[in-house]
């Protein structure tokens, strides 16, 4: 089952680039071909668009998976701790103070969404550490609050801030790969998802294990309080990196993990190479049919992904009903 | 082997924690020694769970001292410690679906590296949990499917594949029905004498002590009141002073140890008539 996760998410990659407003030859991919447009169109926007969107994928799909047996609840997600208010806060007030410089390849409305991430955490973080560790109970509400907050404070921007950056902002939060050109972004967000990744991979006994319950897991000898930690960070790594270039994507960080659990059971030593997969191979499928499905149009990625996400909860309750 | 002059495995000396300003053990000081089956009892709100979490180290802040092995536990890596020590908690609670023969192996934790491989060793360790807890043929059975009863033996296995010498369980026979109470009592039994396994077991049910134990250690608002044989406790008025009631008790037929007879009132009709 994980090799046909595996071959069909290479196919996805594969035929991706190809789709398009402009439907391109696949000899343009070794120059073969003679319409250097196609090629141009190819190289500097298709593949990075597709392997930004794979990179995504795959960090907010682990990620929510990360949560998911962290808080041993199954509607976790990557932005259950409220990184994705505070990246949206950060470029919200990126946008509205105008501001232009570039660092690291990435630009200014990006670091600043990454600082707002950074920051969100580490105050959910600080919030939720007691003497005997964390409490995931607090570490969620603590998640809930800071994202209530910062969502008012954009609100607040969003008013004082003029016609057209609000606008900005507004579009910032639906989520997209629309802005990648050329390889900088992707190279940019690499190693955030990549670390972030290898580290959760590094955790799959321990996270089979807290999902047991904390108490069995440190009874194992998980030492569950700074195992927690590890886990927070590494998923957080993740979902900034992504959310600071491609703003919130919803939904796929949740999906992925849940149909990949279904396709091969919970154990996270199979789980996490198959949500890796599945939740980049789809949300590059989701991208393709955003930019494709109103051509010359492109619709941000992150609607097509809500609109596959509420039928998917439908599905969902649907199951447990029949299991009741 | 006579148990009195056994190893002490476990000391516990003046343990005390807190949680705010409630304080839940206050100075509680007891051992156990290797093979010994020790029960703790007492009144709801006791202390006994907690208790049991100190000493696996689920509660960071108690003071005192609690030493195992003969060393203190601060000097123990939690995997350390779990391989001495197997937890073993009730049988209720959700459940992911993992397999029976998933979660015992899981048990091997403190024994694995992260991305090594199980040995043969590991394998061994599983196969024979299983098999002495009777389990093996749940192995392939997913978690969520079985009884209370069958699940509170795979928690028995899966402790046990750990290779802990010492067994701690919270509530074992709580919400079993007779049968599966019968089975799980007699794999502890069989586990403590023909394995020499230490157990430890919390329980609110005074006859398990009674019957199973090799020494009682009864808490009452967070001190320990009384310790002592079975025999020792199972006493009217000791019993009152832990549980603030009376208790009618009646000598077991076949253990010849005072077992508690459930409260009633006097009917109404006379059955007897």
């Amino acid at each position: 089952m994980l090799i046909l996760i595996a071959v069909l998410t290479v196919a996805v990659l594969a035929v991706a680039p190809l789709i398009g407003g402009m439907p391109i030859p696949p000899s343009a991919l070794w120059g073969a071909s003679e319409d250097d447009v196609a090629e141009l169109i190819l190289w500097k926007s298709r593949l990075p668009r597709v392997a930004m969107g794979f990179l995504a994928g795959a960090g907010l799909a682990a990620a929510g998976m990360a949560f998911q047996a962290m808080f041993r609840n199954p509607l976790a997600t990557p932005f259950t701790l409220g990184t994705s208010s505070g990246a949206a806060l950060g470029a919200a007030l990126g946008i509205h103070f105008g501001w232009h410089f570039d660092l690291l390849g990435m630009p200014a409305v990006s670091l600043c969404a990454l600082a707002g991430a950074g920051g969100a955490m580490l105050l959910v973080y600080g919030l939720t550490q007691t003497r005997e560790g964390f409490s995931t109970a607090t570490m969620l509400l603590a998640g809930v609050a800071v994202s209530f907050f910062f969502s008012s404070l954009i609100l607040l921007i969003q008013y004082l801030s003029d016609f057209t950056r609000t606008f900005r902002m507004l579009r910032w939060v639906m989520g997209g790969l629309d802005q990648v050109v050329g390889f900088g972004d992707v190279l940019a967000v690499l190693p955030f998802v990549v670390s972030g990744c290898l580290v959760i991979f590094y955790l799959t006994r321990e996270l089979n294990l807290i999902t047991t319950g904390d108490e069995l897991a440190a009874g194992r000898g998980v030492e569950v309080a700074r195992m927690k930690a590890v886990v927070f960070f590494a998923a957080s790594l993740c979902v900034g990196g992504v959310v600071a270039v491609c703003g919130p994507i919803g939904f796929v960080g949740l999906m992925a993990p849940h149909i990949c659990r279904l396709l091969v059971g919970p154990d996270h030593r199979r789980l996490t190479p198959a949500t890796i997969m599945l939740g980049g191979g789809f949300l590059v499928a989701c991208d393709t049919a955003a930019r494709s499905l109103l051509a010359p149009t492109e619709l941000p990625v992150g609607i097509i992904t809500a609109l596959l996400g509420g039928p998917f909860f439908l599905w969902l309750l649907l199951q447990r009903r029949g299991l009741g | 082997m006579p148990i009195s002059t056994a190893e002490i495995v476990i000391q516990v000396n003046d343990l005390s924690f807190n949680v705010g300003p409630k304080s839940i053990l206050r100075e509680v000081t007891f051992k156990v020694r290797r093979g010994e089956y020790v029960v703790l009892v007492g009144p709801n709100g006791a202390g006994k769970s907690t208790l049991l979490r100190c000493l696996m180290r689920v509660h960071r802040s108690a003071r005192g001292r609690i030493d195992v092995h003969g060393r203190p536990l601060d000097d123990y890596s939690q995997r350390e410690l779990a391989r001495h020590i197997g937890y073993v908690p009730q049988a209720g609670g959700e459940v992911f679906p993992y397999t029976v023969e998933q979660f015992v192996t899981m048990g091997r934790y403190p024994h694995l590296s992260p991305f090594g491989s199980l040995s043969a060793d590991d394998r061994r360790a599983v196969e024979e949990a299983m098999r002495r807890t009777g389990t093996l043929a749940l192995a392939d059975r997913l978690l969520d499917t079985l009884s209370g009863g069958e699940r509170q033996q795979v928690y028995i296995a899966a402790a046990l594949a750990q290779g802990a010498d010492i067994l701690m369980l919270d509530e074992p026979t709580t919400f079993l029905d007779y049968r599966h109470q019968h089975e799980v009592t007699s794999l502890l039994r069989r586990s403590n004498r023909e394995q020499g396994v230490t157990v430890v077991a919390v329980t609110h049910d005074l006859n398990h002590a009674a019957l199973e134990a090799d020494r009682v250690v009864a808490l009452r608002e967070g001190r320990v009141i009384f310790e002592g044989k079975p025999l020792d406790v199972m006493q009217a008025d000791v019993l009152e002073r832990i549980y603030a009631t009376r208790l009618t008790l009646l000598e077991h037929p076949q253990a010849g140890i005072p077992i508690v007879v459930p409260e009633t009132e006097a009917r109404e009709n006379d059955v007897s008539g």
